[in-house]
């Protein structure tokens, strides 16, 4: 016992000051930029609901705090409306953007079929393909079937874009599952569907409940396909809040984007705690 | 993985709906797009299905080129900065004590899950006239006309103007910088918490200093995720739309701002689908070199 204490303190010495060079999270110069960069990151985004609690019309100077803007946020029948239309459109999205989504990431992360490569490239382009390009074909499709702009094509387009994400979120989860419990389940007389419902089902759960999570704040957060893909009378929230913005800077407007900050951080923070209580686990 | 031919009802009832989604909401429309690069816009805006490179050749007009080539040097400029701003704040990331590095990384994407519109907006109202920014500098303004009023220096400072900073490509730029700096610190820090820090410190021990081992060792070592940060902040600010539209002036213009205008104001839908899939090319082509890059890198190794 005293002889390894004795070696062992030493050795931990020497270990200590060599890496103390490569500190530089210790070093001021370091402490400085990434100050700097976070000063960046936070400045506009904090300052902005700061100042949806100021008692001034102007927005500038501190005048006291008050809630009279949420209120008039809150009383604004058009901001309802609009903040009606984008839960019906992330809820409808959200559902069956993640029952699709999951089905494709049980499916790419199952089977060997061929033409695989091609077919995840195509799979998996929503998401890097720019935005405005899926929104402007979204409307081409929309035109050339004539169906009506609306809701309903608003909806559409999100749950394809959201299919995608979802369905990397649930094979990343199952990336992990263990085949053998799936075998056991069979040897033991279970079918095909008890084992999915049985075994698989409650493993991928978590992968399921963070890829519904991504999929409404996409959904909720989509501004340049929505815009495009709306039609008179199904404005979503940030579509009203661009329009606002046009015209504007309020505190109005900083009270209603405080409001959507705050819904889709605790959506996030959420879909994070449990994608990393599920992966300890 | 199991061949599919071996339960092929598990693989067809698994595969088929969301293909047949994906195929009908987001295949058919890029093809869509794809015949209509090559029609022609009739004298309302209506579209005339034809076979001709027309628009096509329209895009590398003069004045359009203006824009595409515009389009590429701001995104290039975003590039550097946001390099320049981001790999600092990998490292500091990347070497920082352990329980911090989750916490960290969360504050980098954090911004990143609001809403890219209300982000945006937030740049409007520190930027603009009577914006934050130009309401500080006022104010060290006022303060420094004081203290040179103080020392019998009054009046040459003169009259506060100020600074026109929005609606110009300058905030354009740091709206685009302040979108993907996460795209950027990601992949880099990525690559630096991964490299072996004994290079590092040989390189100390041989007597270099901090900035030659940075230049030398450091930055060499974390090419591939500086590539791909680089390459992917760089497509993001080419396609990007709403910053120029928000941020933008006349000046500003980019090449998702033209496509837009095709399909509003404009009305000439043939002309944006084949800007529209020259940006789609552009874009395949720069993912192209990023996975080439990357599977070079894992592969000989």
């Amino acid at each position: 016992m005293a002889a390894t204490a004795e070696t062992s303190r030493p050795v931990r010495r020497r270990g200590r000051r060599r890496s103390n060079p490569l500190d530089y999270s210790r070093k001021t110069w370091m402490r400085l930029t990434m100050g700097g960069a976070f000063f960046f990151l936070y400045f506009p985004i904090v300052s902005l609901i700061v100042f949806s609690f100021n008692d001034s019309k102007r927005n500038i100077t501190w005048k006291g705090f008050t809630l009279r803007y949420y209120e008039k946020a809150y009383e604004n029948s058009q901001l309802h409306e609009t903040f009606l239309n984008s839960m019906i459109v992330a809820s409808i999205s959200t559902t069956v953007a993640t029952v699709l989504g999951a089905m494709l990431g049980l499916a790419l992360y199952r089977f060997r079929f061929p033409a695989q490569g091609p077919y995840e490239g195509m799979v998996h382009l929503p998401i890097v393909i720019p935005e405005i390009c899926l929104a402007v074909a979204m409307v081409a499709f929309f035109a050339t079937f004539e169906i009506p702009l609306g809701l309903f094509t608003i909806t559409v387009s999100h749950i394809a874009f959201s299919i995608p994400f979802v369905a990397v979120v649930v094979r990343a989860r199952m990336a992990g599952f263990d085949r053998s419990l799936e075998e056991a389940s069979y040897d033991l007389g279970a079918s095909q569907w008890q084992t999915f419902w049985n075994v698989t089902f409650p493993y991928m759960q978590p992968g399921l409940v963070a890829g519904a999570l991504l999929a409404f704040t996409l959904s909720l957060d989509d501004f340049v396909i929505t815009f495009f893909t709306s039609g008179p009378g199904s404005t979503t929230f940030p579509i009203k809040i661009y329009a606002m913005v046009r015209f504007s800077v309020s505190p109005e407007v900083n009270a209603a984007s405080t409001v959507l900050i705050v819904v889709t951080l605790v959506l996030t923070i959420t879909a994070l705690a449990i994608q990393s209580r599920a992966s300890k686990g | 993985m199991e061949n599919w031919r071996h339960n092929k009802l598990a693989f067809a009832v698994l595969a088929l709906p969301p293909t047949a989604w994906l195929v009908i909401f987001f295949t058919v429309p890029l093809i869509i797009m794809w015949v209509y690069s090559f029609a022609e816009r009739g004298p309302q805006g209506q579209i005339l299905l034809a076979v001709n490179f027309a628009n096509y050749l329209r895009a590398i007009e003069w004045i359009h080129l203006g824009i595409i080539w515009k389009s590429i040097w701001i995104a290039a400029i975003t590039t550097v900065i946001t390099f320049a701003v981001g790999f600092p704040l990998a490292m500091g990331i990347a070497f920082a004590p352990q329980k911090w590095k989750n916490p960290l990384l969360l504050l980098v994407i954090l911004p990143f899950w609001t809403n890219l519109l209300i982000r945006t907006y937030a740049w409007i109202a520190v930027l603009r006239t009577r914006g934050f920014l130009n309401f500080g500098l006022e104010w060290v303004h006022e303060k420094l006309s004081v203290v040179l009023a103080f020392v019998g220096l009054g009046g040459v400072m003169g009259e506060f103007q100020p600074l026109e900073l929005l609606y110009n490509q300058k905030a354009v730029v740091i709206g685009l910088v302040y979108v993907y700096l996460p795209f950027m610190v990601l992949p880099v820090y990525a690559t630096l918490e991964k490299l072996d820090k004994s290079y590092l410190e040989a390189s100390l021990d041989l007597g270099a200093g901090h900035w030659r081992t940075l230049l030398s060792v450091t930055i060499p070592l974390a090419l591939p995720g500086i590539l791909s940060g680089c390459l992917l902040s760089f497509i993001l600010s080419m396609g990007t739309f709403l910053t120029p539209d928000l941020l933008g002036g006349t000046d500003s213009e980019m090449i998702g701002n033209l496509i837009a205008r095709q399909f509003s104001s404009s009305r000439d839908w043939p002309f944006g689908a084949a800007l529209s899939f020259l940006l789609l090319y552009l874009t395949f082509l720069i993912l192209w070199v990023r996975a080439s890059l990357a599977g070079r890198q894992q592969g000989p190794v």
